[in-house]
């Protein structure tokens, strides 16, 4: 089903894998709220990497403008509005207990998941080895994603919207406080 | 490349389940949330090189969530900082008995 890739590429492959493993490590074991983040964006790049490996090049570059760019900005930002980068707002990590329990925990969830996906995929809704590539020849790589999003999905697409306009006016009404409200 | 990109979807996953369960700073905690929710999109995309181009409009979808997710998480964090001058969840334990 895979076919052969060059050294090349599987070189960068797990260049990228290694780089996103370890900044998700780094990034879990900071206490400084503004270092984790930075390394969660080294993470968000990398993995935008290997997405652009994947043949998938739009979400690749979504993926750092949405995430990379706006979602870890916000969370600099809020960092920043809270004054939480100094060491006495760093609030410690859990007692030596816990994270033995969250080690187990994790150590049973790898191997679960990793069981998972050691099962056979269900071979008949693989599509035709030059499939993908004919709808790139055909659509371009928008198009790919943008023909089903505003057909076959477009309900989801939709009600997306619409969980967005919830989520604005959420964190407005959240975020505005009790200082307008006296007003 | 599929079985490698699985094996790094669950350790990332893992990774982002160890971070909820042993931090205290809710900053961090919504972090690893994200990093979870991100490495779902890595089975997604991995998964659609086979199965079509479905798997990467899920990816957006998967996306917007999480992009909601972090505007209404962070305007909660706010508004309990504004509360209680901490984001510790040590220090945020109305509901204890």
């Amino acid at each position: 089903m895979e076919p052969h890739y060059p050294l090349f590429y599987t070189f960068h492959f797990y260049l990228f894998g290694v780089i996103a493993l370890a900044s998700a490590i780094a990034f879990v074991t900071r206490k400084s709220p503004v270092a984790a983040a930075l390394w969660l964006v080294n993470t968000m790049f990398s993995l935008a990497a290997l997405f652009v490996m994947l043949e998938a090049e739009f979400i690749g570059v979504i993926q750092v403008l949405v995430y990379a760019g706006a979602i870890m900005v916000v969370f600099v930002f809020v960092i920043m509005l809270l004054n939480l980068g100094h060491p006495a707002e760093l609030a410690q990590a859990r007692g030596k207990w816990w994270k033995i329990a969250a080690g187990v925990v994790g150590l049973v969830l790898l191997a679960e998941i990793m069981v998972i996906s050691r099962g056979g995929l269900p071979r008949s809704l693989v599509v035709a080895p030059g499939h993908n590539a004919r709808e790139v020849q055909e659509l371009n790589v928008v198009g790919t994603i943008a023909k089903p999003l505003f057909t076959e999905y477009l309900l989801a697409f939709e009600l997306t919207s619409v969980l967005l306009l919830v989520a604005i006016a959420g964190a407005v009404v959240l975020g505005r406080g009790r200082a307008v409200r006296a007003r | 490349m599929l079985a490698e990109s699985l094996a790094l979807t669950a350790a990332l996953f893992t990774i982002g389940v160890i971070g909820v369960l042993t931090h205290r700073n809710a900053i961090i905690i919504f972090m690893c949330v994200e990093l979870m929710l991100t490495s779902v999109n890595l089975t997604f995309v991995a998964f659609s090189r086979f199965y079509g181009a479905a798997g990467q409009v899920f990816v957006v979808f998967v996306m917007t969530v999480s992009a909601a997710e972090a505007a209404v998480g962070l305007a909660i964090i706010i508004a309990i900082f504004r509360h209680r001058q901490t984001i510790n969840l040590k220090d945020i334990n109305l509901l204890r008995g």
